[in-house]
């Protein structure tokens, strides 16, 4: 930064027109025809406009910092500048406290930071490296843009998947437009469709550089709607959870039905959904506000805030499943033949199918064995031959 | 700023679905017009829930993707996106009249101009029209032409049938055609016997529909007998019974699609400066009789 670059100027202009600078650990001020500089390091008083080039020379971190958040990200308060600032691990604004306070004030804050944020000339230092985070299966790097013609405070963003971190770009698909995500997002490995984006089934080798700091919240966007904003609104104790019943009382139509699931059964829907393994989400909502499921909500980094329509959808089949009266079934099957109809359930319901080795005869799951189990049981219906046991319903 | 927000049903089980959202979100992002472009869904995501809150603009323009006033564009949009002081008579339509009503959503500090959906617009007709020129590869198609105008038709929604019966009408009196048929699915006139309704030879059918799937893609080709297997596809034109029948896929997926979505914020009170100018020329070039209308087959769109 010399005097001549955008952000000295942009300096010189602010503090003329607001007299005051205040953010990120950086105070300059001006009173009259003096100037004050000042930086968690140490402050400057008394200084001419003409001494400012000399000043600011040392705590030019601190002034390419502001240039790129004040200027640049700009939008104060908002979801996007957040997340950015949590990119690069800069201390996140709230409300009410934000980076305009007097450095003054909070500057330890900025040179002692115990939750995991950096202080700006470390940050700036980092920054030359690229500093990597991690959001659902993604990996965001910021990094100083490295271009004569920009201002160099300009960072610039690159995304890949997690599972690529050791991968060389060469190897990857190199993308620079964020609607290139919406595809990316919309097949798992195996070319299935993905209706919820924040399954752990994010196709890997591809790779966005050079975004923009509202390119990649668009990128992040198409891969993980709303993330960003709800994140945001967790941030800063703003989270509005829709529970269960308010969510199911609401739906209409064919969800009209839905509130009927019993509660019991409900518990077991977010077994079968709401997990680590089937969603990046961690769930926020419970049966009701006071009325905490048992299931735990998961380690998920984006907060779920209310049932997706995936889980209304699917409460739609188990709230007609339940609806259903009990009987006992007599069949006849071997002790194994039992333990195999265990074994099936799970492998389905673990994905696991796909992995059971052709000749692994020994796994209850295992095609033939499945195959095997059905050309002895079924009958001509092609199901299992069961006989309901009278019950009494079948007296009424 | 101002924000468009493009409200489209999406699907669980087919992604196709919600290509034309995507392809009209584009087409709208690429004019600048808006600050903010996002499509949201009822089955996908970003859902209806959430979508406004992932905006900046204060002033947010919802337009439904959907063809027909009823049960989402009166229901299901309005309670998903939280729009406080909501009320079907606010619209104070017959059914295809609803142009915009302005409120609030209780879960952000936003105003949302809550538009009618694509289908009832007017600029529709002019998208139904585009679409027989684009599938007969004649801009100056209907003179020696009928025009078949598809609906689903549905006992449960009376509205269905009224906004066919509305383009139908309005492309009859442009006298452009010599004739102009309404169509349904599930009620009377029936698409199967399409030709029963027309004497001219050459006849252009065109489903009211958002997105190719399973209904423009197998129930109707085979309904009308252009296949007896959509799987195996049909011709663009087919004869049956002596009649060419040139099929022209879902009215959704032409590139117009993107002017009516601008229509309706305009209508609204968007600013969106030369911006519909800009899509018709880029669309009229882009689709310059380009158009595949029996790409493969698809799923069922709503599910």
């Amino acid at each position: 930064m010399d005097r001549t670059s955008p952000e000295f100027e942009a300096v010189l202009e602010t503090v003329t027109d607001e007299e005051r600078i205040a953010f990120d650990g950086l105070t300059i001020e001006r009173d009259g025809d003096t100037y004050t500089v000042e930086t968690p390091a140490g402050a400057q008083t008394g200084l001419e406009r003409s001494d400012l080039p000399q000043a600011l020379e040392p705590v030019s971190a601190y002034v390419t910092n502001w240039y790129y958040w004040q200027r640049t990200v700009g939008g104060e308060d908002t979801a996007r500048r957040a997340f950015l600032r949590w990119c690069e691990r800069a201390p996140i604004e709230t409300e009410g406290t934000g980076a305009d306070e007097p450095a003054t004030s909070d500057a330890s804050t900025y040179t002692n930071a115990d939750d995991g944020t950096v202080a700006v000339p470390a940050r700036d230092e980092a920054l030359r490296d690229g500093i990597d985070r991690e959001w659902g299966e993604l990996v965001v790097t910021t990094r100083l843009v490295d271009d004569v013609d920009r201002p160099e405070s300009e960072r610039v963003y690159d995304c890949w998947h997690v599972a690529d971190a050791g991968t060389d770009l060469a190897e990857l698909e190199v993308y620079d437009d964020p609607r290139a995500a919406r595809e990316l997002a919309t097949h798992d490995e195996d070319g299935r469709y993905r209706p919820l984006k924040t399954a752990p089934t994010l196709v890997s080798g591809w790779a966005f550089t050079g975004l923009s700091g509202a390119e990649l919240v668009d990128t992040i966007g198409f891969f993980y709607p709303a993330t960003v904003a709800n994140w945001h609104r967790e941030q800063r104790d703003a989270l509005d959870v829709d529970h269960w019943a308010e969510t199911a009382d609401r739906q209409s139509g064919i969800y009209d039905v839905v509130d009927e699931l019993p509660r019991e059964a409900v518990e077991w829907m977010t077994e079968a959904c709401c997990v680590d393994s089937q969603c990046l989400r961690r769930r926020e909502w419970h049966f009701e506000e006071d009325d905490e499921l048992a299931v735990d909500g998961g380690d998920g980094q984006f907060p779920c805030r209310e049932p997706c329509s995936l889980v209304i959808a699917a409460a739609r089949s188990w709230a007609i499943l339940e609806s259903e009266d009990e009987h006992t079934y007599e069949l006849e099957l071997t002790t194994s033949e039992l333990n195999q109809l265990t074994e099936i359930v799970d492998a389905v319901a673990d994905g696991r199918t796909d992995e059971i080795r052709e000749a692994d005869v020994n796994d209850g799951a295992n095609r033939f064995r499945a195959r095997y189990l059905r050309a002895k049981r079924f009958d001509d219906d092609g199901g299992f031959t069961a006989r309901r046991r009278a019950d009494e319903t079948d007296a009424d | 700023m101002q924000a468009l927000v493009i409200a489209a049903h999406g699907s669980h089980l087919n992604p196709d679905a919600s290509d034309p959202t995507y392809a009209h979100a584009d087409t709208v992002r690429e004019t600048g017009a808006f600050d903010e472009v996002r499509e949201a869904f009822w089955k996908e995501e970003p859902h209806f829930r959430e979508v406004i809150r992932t905006l900046e603009s204060e002033e947010v323009f919802v337009v439904p993707l959907f063809i027909s006033e009823g049960y989402f564009t009166e229901q299901v949009i309005p309670r998903e996106l939280r729009l406080e002081d909501w009320n079907p008579d606010k619209w104070d339509s017959d059914g295809t009249a609803a142009s915009t009503v302005t409120l609030e959503a209780t879960d952000v500090d936003k105003t949302v101009h809550y538009c009618g959906p694509v289908g009832t617009h007017d600029a529709m007709t002019d998208v139904i029209v585009q679409r027989a020129e684009t599938v007969t590869e004649d801009s100056d198609v209907g003179a020696g032409f009928g025009l078949a105008v598809v609906g689903h038709g549905t006992e449960r929604n009376e509205n269905s049938a009224k906004a066919i019966e509305y383009h139908t009408e309005r492309i009859r009196e442009q006298g452009r055609f010599d004739e102009v048929e309404a169509l349904f699915m599930d009620e009377e006139p029936e698409v199967d016997d399409v030709t029963d309704f027309f004497e001219a030879e050459d006849v252009v059918v065109v489903p009211l529909f958002i997105a190719d799937g399973y209904h423009t893609q197998e129930d109707i080709p085979e309904d009308m007998g252009l296949t007896d297997d959509y799987r195996l596809g049909w011709d663009v034109p087919a004869e049956v019974d002596g009649h060419r029948i040139w099929y022209a896929g879902a009215v959704g997926t032409e590139g117009l699609m993107a002017d009516v979505l601008l229509e309706r914020a305009v209508d609204a009170g968007a600013d969106v400066g030369d911006a519909l100018e800009a899509v018709r020329n880029e669309v009229s070039l882009r689709d310059g009789g380009t158009s595949d209308s029996t790409s493969g087959p698809t799923t069922e769109a709503g599910d």
